[in-house]
């Protein structure tokens, strides 16, 4: 091997090596400037990072059902029937001892669903249950604004907002 | 949804997999590239294990790769070609001491076949911990579990019969024919421990005491828990003789604290607490304080710290651009392969090779910073801010110990290291990173679509 071979060996590596760590940044800075959304319907469906802005007004007003939810309602499962007033605080669903209603299904967790409020809606949030909150066929993995009538369904069980 | 937001610049979710795909190319090629260079230079031919070692680096990017877009689309695409890049340049500066050493000695057993070996096996740690965790939330359930298996992790070298006492620390566990560093497996034990036990106590613990030159003090009651950290901290040094995970553990801690309470005051008491430590340590026991000879006067004893004299006159021997791969000597430095191995990257690197990686280790942390900014839930923001600052401070403690900046700790430097318990425990905190980057950067499910058209929509808590 010739000095000169191994120099630009040695060269050439350090300049590979730089070359692949900016790309690298080059790849993260679209993620630290962002991208502007594409105006196709589905990629407008959640930008993450972006401040909420005040959007439940203008869905409120166009609610098909109109008052205020003030019963959280078991309709279907062991415990169809029981209900839990609401007010300010979250409320807990599950079979642990903690739970505002202790579900007696096989099918739900200790600590399965948490329903809270800002005010003005109400929200179901999965806390980590083992099968899972629905709304229809979705799971639901982040907290999802219900409205009157809208149908939760926890293993057997099936709760829902009346008023 | 509301038109509002679409007019303005937002981020969009989006996979970036052909970009990880071309990355990962990069890296795979640049591990390559120096395994080459690395035979040209010492032995002036390819060496003849290249294509052993290709086949073996290629089967780990495409089995990644394959996995990550199979279970985890969304996932960050830096990550992995980062972490694929750090571990071949590893292979290679080991390789290149092999050499070194098989010239110098008549008996050595090859260390890069071993560490080969261990790569393959960190896929493994990293596939399984892809496809057992499926949502990070649930770890948050098992966070004692976690704390008391982190603290059997630690306690396991001290127990006679299987902790065995290698070079004077005793971190060490040996079942039949494996050693083990259990120390490593308990640093992700402890993170998810202290992201789940956090993120349930910020409130109590953020709550402000005295105000003292601007800072708000903790309150006196909540220093339970910080001088608890300090106490396991002060016992892995007094017990295991580990000064490096000592720091480790309870740098962690504090960070984790200050991040999951925003109270410098914390940084403040731990600091403090911090002093106080290394100051017992420093005037009771004999190996704390030759650290810190070692660090302030190398060149009083030039036999006893001839490991740290060697790596800085290697370091000095690179210079700015480095003798090349397979030109210098680092294999003249003890443990030239494992903890000094940063010197011996800065020797046949150079400054600009040694910068290169400091810069490749910087990203991933600030790749594990931003999964834990993006993240929504305080357990995985936690989480990946204590993975993220545990390789920090470990990246920190090492290269700062071996270029003199603080006094030297036992610890590896994440991937380039030789060492089984080391890669294959940072693959699984990559692992980790992946999955909760995953969840943070996938787009919500459209539930909009169902029930209640309009009224129900997805919102950001």
């Amino acid at each position: 091997m010739s000095e000169l071979t191994l120099t630009l060996i040695k060269l050439g590596f350090l300049a590979v090596l730089w070359i692949f760590v900016l790309s690298a940044v080059s790849v993260i800075r679209t993620d630290i400037f962002g991208t502007k959304a594409p105006e196709t319907p589905e990629a407008r469906v959640a930008p993450r990072t972006a401040r909420p802005t005040p959007k439940p007004k203008a869905a409120k007003t166009r609610r098909p059902q109109r008052g205020k939810a003030s019963l959280l309602y078991v309709v279907d499962g062991p415990n169809a029937g029981q209900s839990v007033p609401l007010g300010d605080q979250p409320i807990l669903l599950g079979r642990g001892t903690d739970a505002a209603i202790r579900l007696d299904d096989d099918y739900v967790s200790t600590r399965h669903a948490r329903f809270a409020t800002n005010g003005a809606e109400w929200f179901v949030e999965d806390v980590g249950s083992t099968n899972g909150t629905f709304i229809g066929s979705q799971r639901v993995t982040s907290p999802v604004a219900i409205t009157l009538g809208v149908q939760v369904r926890m293993g057997k069980t099936i709760v829902e907002l009346r008023k | 949804m509301s038109s509002s937001v679409s007019s303005e610049a937002t981020w969009v979710p989006r996979k970036r997999r052909g970009a990880e795909l071309v990355l990962t190319v990069m890296a795979v090629g640049l591990a390559i590239f120096a395994y080459c260079a690395v035979g040209l230079g010492a032995e002036g031919r390819v060496p003849a294990g290249v294509v052993g070692l290709s086949v073996t680096l290629i089967a780990v990017a495409v089995a990644a790769n394959l996995l990550i877009r199979r279970f985890a689309p969304y996932a960050d695409p830096v990550l992995l070609p980062l972490v694929l890049c750090l571990n071949g340049l590893g292979l290679a500066m080991i390789y290149r001491i092999d050499l070194g050493y098989e010239e110098r000695r008549d008996s050595w057993a090859s260390l890069a076949p071993n560490q080969l070996m261990w790569t393959a096996l960190g896929l493994v740690a990293f596939a399984i911990v892809l496809l057992v965790i499926r949502d990070h939330r649930r770890l948050q359930t098992l966070t004692y579990s976690f704390g008391l298996a982190a603290v059997v992790l630690l306690i396991l070298p001290l127990v006679p019969g299987i902790g065995e006492n290698i070079r004077g620390a005793r971190i060490w566990i040996s079942l039949g024919p494996f050693s083990f560093q259990p120390g490593e497996a308990a640093k992700i034990c402890l993170a998810i421990f202290f992201a789940g036990y956090l993120a349930e106590k910020r409130e109590a613990l953020a709550l402000a005491g005295r105000r003292v030159i601007g800072i708000d003090l903790p309150r006196g009651r909540d220093l339970g828990p910080i001088i608890a950290a300090w106490l396991v901290s002060i016992g892995v040094l007094v017990l295991q003789r580990d000064l490096g995970s000592s720091l480790l553990f309870f740098g962690l801690f504090v960070v984790l604290l200050f991040i999951a309470t925003e109270r410098p005051g914390w940084i403040f008491v731990g600091g403090l607490l911090f002093v106080l430590g290394a100051w017992f340590g420093y005037l009771q026991f004999g190996h704390v304080r030759a650290r810190f000879d070692v660090w302030l006067h190398p060149f009083d004893n030039p036999d006893q710290n001839f490991q740290v004299i060697s790596a800085l006159y290697g370091l000095a021997h690179g210079g700015l651009l480095g003798r090349g791969w397979g030109q210098g000597s680092p294999e003249i430095t003890p443990f030239g392969y494992s903890d000094f191995i940063a010197a011996s990257m800065g020797e046949e690197l150079g400054l600009t090779g040694l910068m290169a990686i400091l810069l490749i280790y910087g990203l991933i942390v600030e790749r594990g910073l931003r999964i834990s900014l993006t993240c929504r839930d305080a357990f995985g923001k936690l989480l990946a801010a204590g993975l993220a600052i545990s390789l920090a401070l470990q990246v920190f403690v090492v290269i700062g110990g071996v270029t003199r900046l603080i006094p030297l700790t036992g610890l590896t430097t994440p991937f380039l290291s030789q060492g089984g318990s080391s890669i294959v425990m940072n693959w699984a905190i990559i692992a980790i990173l992946l999955r909760i980057s995953d969840q943070t950067r996938r787009p919500a499910p459209a539930v909009q679509t169902v029930g209640e058209d309009e009224a129900t929509q997805v919102v950001k808590l």
